[in-house]
């Protein structure tokens, strides 16, 4: 399966096992989205429950609140990582406090999900790593799977998440990773980080699709002696900070990769946790190999915004060398 | 005023010309000039022409994600005659013929779609903004403009373009309600096109149409012909007066047909039907036109060599863009500030030395 098939999968599994399931978005009934992540599924659930909405994000988010607090589980999808802030003032204001403002009486079962990153060649606000921005907003939970298995796995738990759900989907590897995924239901558990692979001399934090990009490095590192441990976060918000301070203990290195714009980011935080949690272990400054402070660039810039194989390997040498 | 005597609420239609290119209403037709109409279906059929060769070039791997104007270029070439260079474009990713009319180039055009950003600063250009992509959005702008003209009291007028799908935003109802109660110049076109990507109009919206939107917002609106060039020239050329005249904002709904897809990414045949193609295929705009020419016996040129013509021409500019100067780091940090923060520069000298690196280490 593909990243793609693996969360249509998931959809599919949650809207025939649980009647107040709906799926809806912008061009997500007859055509399936625009990436194909819920195609069929309006054909197999029927229209009531699997459609297209009108062009509006704001309401597209708002709406499902009012459904979810009514007894639905709204899974919506908002088209791009860029047209997803037509909604956050919804998201902000009332998705993700929704149950703390009636002191427990509401609760918002919803997830809205939305491809996100660089990496394909798209226009303007297609190609944006939004995470912090909602990592940053109490109240919502925040997951970002790497492979078709995990995506499947962690879409589940977020539908049957009481708490609302920002799930975002690298969508530079929606085709380009294919894996055998388990046909019947399963679920991940939100807020575990995974080791993908154990080392001694680094610890190194990525998500989405910059895992694979790290497991490329990973074969430049074996080569030059480096024995990198590689974590996969697998969910932003609650990020999982016991995973990463036992690493950061054994190894004494950190870095991380990601690539939102650097500054005020999910790199800078996991900085924070390290500095508060696991000081005295550090033998080098931690490092973030992250996306620049500038707007993302179109098509033509992206191979110097994009951050390669080489450019983690050169950074992980020289935390390693410090 | 053509805009009272065609009322959204009774969902008139207001057009000139049939399919046929035989006028229907003879005592509205504008009093235009021959070569002034030749030099519309000129427009017209260059903008054609450019359009097909962008797909053809994104086809070709040329190019990435175009948006295709074919069907719609009545709309923007007569929106260009009346535009003058003083008043304002605030457009939609799809104004292949408005931004041409408005002196953007075509080199520039391709530039950005190619992925330089670089093609979207119109210097040669007078009050274009750059390529709105987040729909509806860019149609608060226009009236920002339009109270900036009006504090100035400056003769100009801003123009600014949605899609019947971009009407659903909030954005399109906020913007419409500022220039009611702000009453200032700007003229709302929507692009009915009659589909949001794959979602068709009659799923985007309960109103018997779209023009009728200007009700609640208390301004003029209008529903026309948005193939008709005639019809639109004048809904314009009302439009821009009305606005200078200071009387405020007008809502003109151009109903049309996106003949190819909604972009080179997509595929129609999904969502669209052969038959609904060929109905609409009848009231292509630039085919009407040249029936009127040809019965007035206006139009004296060889076609194919013009097309020749312009095909060359297009090619000369998509070549000009294709071998502009190669993308540097630089242009990825230019422009994010003014003021450049002595950080980003940081950033940049630091990804610089890996670029040294990896050029040493191979
Ligand atoms: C805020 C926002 N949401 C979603 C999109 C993705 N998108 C691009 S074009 C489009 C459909 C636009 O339809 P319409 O407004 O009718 O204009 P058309 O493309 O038909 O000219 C959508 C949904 C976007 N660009 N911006």
């Amino acid at each position: 399966m593909t990243l793609v098939q693996a969360i249509n999968n998931a959809l599919d599994i949650k809207l025939a096992e649980d009647e107040s399931v709906v799926v809806y978005g912008e061009d997500v009934g007859v055509e399936g989205g625009v990436f194909r992540v819920t195609e069929g599924l309006q054909k197999k659930h029927g229209v009531e429950r699997v459609f297209d909405s009108p062009l509006a994000e704001s309401a597209i988010v708002g709406a499902a609140l009012g459904m979810a607090v009514s007894g639905l589980r709204p899974i919506v999808e908002l088209q791009f990582d860029g047209f997803t802030y037509p909604a956050f003032n919804q998201i902000v204001s009332h998705v993700a406090r929704i149950h703390n403002r009636s002191r427990g009486l509401f609760k918002a079962p919803m997830v809205i999900r939305f491809p996100y990153g660089g990496g394909i060649n798209a226009l303007e606000h297609h190609s944006e790593s939004p995470e912090a921005l909602y990592a940053h907003i109490p109240g919502l939970k925040v997951v970002i799977p790497s492979t078709p298995h995990d995506a499947k796995g962690l879409m589940i738990s977020a539908i049957e998440s009481d708490d609302p759900v920002i799930f975002m989907e690298p969508k530079r590897i929606y085709r380009a990773i294919k894996q055998e995924v388990a046909e019947g239901k399963f679920t991940i558990p939100i807020g575990k980080a995974k080791v993908l692979n154990e080392g001694t001399d680094v610890t190194v934090v990525a998500f989405g699709a910059m895992i694979r990009e790290c497991q490329k490095a990973m074969v430049m590192t074996k080569e030059a002696g480096i024995s990198m441990e590689l974590i996969d976060l697998r969910t932003i918000y609650p990020i999982d900070k016991e995973t990463i301070i036992n690493s950061v203990k054994k190894t004494g290195k950190i870095v991380i990769v990601a690539e939102a714009p650097i500054s005020f980011s999910v790199g800078s935080e996991l900085v924070a946790i390290v500095n508060e949690e696991a000081f005295l272990h550090l033998e080098a400054p931690p490092k973030r190999v992250m996306g620049f402070d500038t707007i993302v660039p179109l098509a033509k810039g992206e191979s110097f915004y994009i951050i390669s194989p080489e450019r983690i390997f050169y950074e992980i040498e020289r935390t390693v060398n410090f | 005023m053509i805009f009272d005597e065609f009322d959204p609420k009774e969902d008139k239609i207001f057009r000139l010309i049939d399919n046929e290119g035989q006028v229907l209403n003879a005592s509205l037709m504008p009093d235009l000039d021959d070569e002034i109409i030749v030099k519309a279906y000129k427009e017209m059929l260059f903008a054609r022409v450019a359009d097909e060769m962008a797909v053809s070039y994104q086809r070709q791997g040329r190019m990435y994600t175009y948006p295709p104007n074919m069907g719609q270029e009545a709309i923007a070439v007569a929106a260009g005659l009346v535009i003058r260079h003083e008043d304002w474009l605030v457009p939609v990713f799809r104004e292949l013929g408005t931004w041409l009319a408005k002196g953007v180039s075509l080199k520039e055009i391709f530039l950005y779609y190619m992925g330089n950003e670089a093609g979207s600063n119109f210097k040669n250009a007078h009050h274009v903004l750059p390529f709105s992509i987040p729909i509806a959005s860019q149609v608060q702008h226009a009236v920002g403009i339009g109270y900036s003209i009006k504090l100035k009291k400056i003769d100009e007028v801003a123009f600014t373009f949605v899609g019947d799908g971009g009407t659903s935003e909030g954005d399109f109802s906020e913007a419409l309600n500022f220039a009611g109660v702000w009453q200032v110049p700007v003229v709302f076109t929507i692009q009915n096109n009659q589909y949001a990507i794959s979602v068709p109009v009659r799923s985007q919206t309960k109103s018997i149409n779209l023009a009728i939107k200007s009700y609640a917002f208390g301004i003029p609106g209008i529903k026309v012909d948005g193939n008709d060039f005639f019809a639109m020239f004048l809904a314009y050329k009302e439009a821009l007066e009305y606005a200078r005249a200071g009387n405020g904002s007008v809502l003109i709904e151009a109903l049309t047909y996106r003949k190819g897809s909604h972009t080179t990414s997509d595929d129609p045949t999904k969502y669209r039907d052969k038959g609904e193609e060929t109905e609409w295929a009848k009231a292509d705009p630039i085919i009407r036109l040249k029936k009127y020419m040809d019965h007035k016996g206006i139009w004296k040129e060889d076609e194919t060599a013009l097309i020749e013509q312009y095909r060359t021409e297009v090619d000369k500019q998509f070549e000009e863009a294709e071998h502009f100067t190669p993308y540097q780091l630089e242009d990825v940090f230019q422009h994010t500030y003014v003021d450049m923060p002595d950080d980003l520069r940081r950033q940049k000298l630091e990804y610089e030395q890996f670029l040294t690196w990896k050029e040493n280490r191979k």
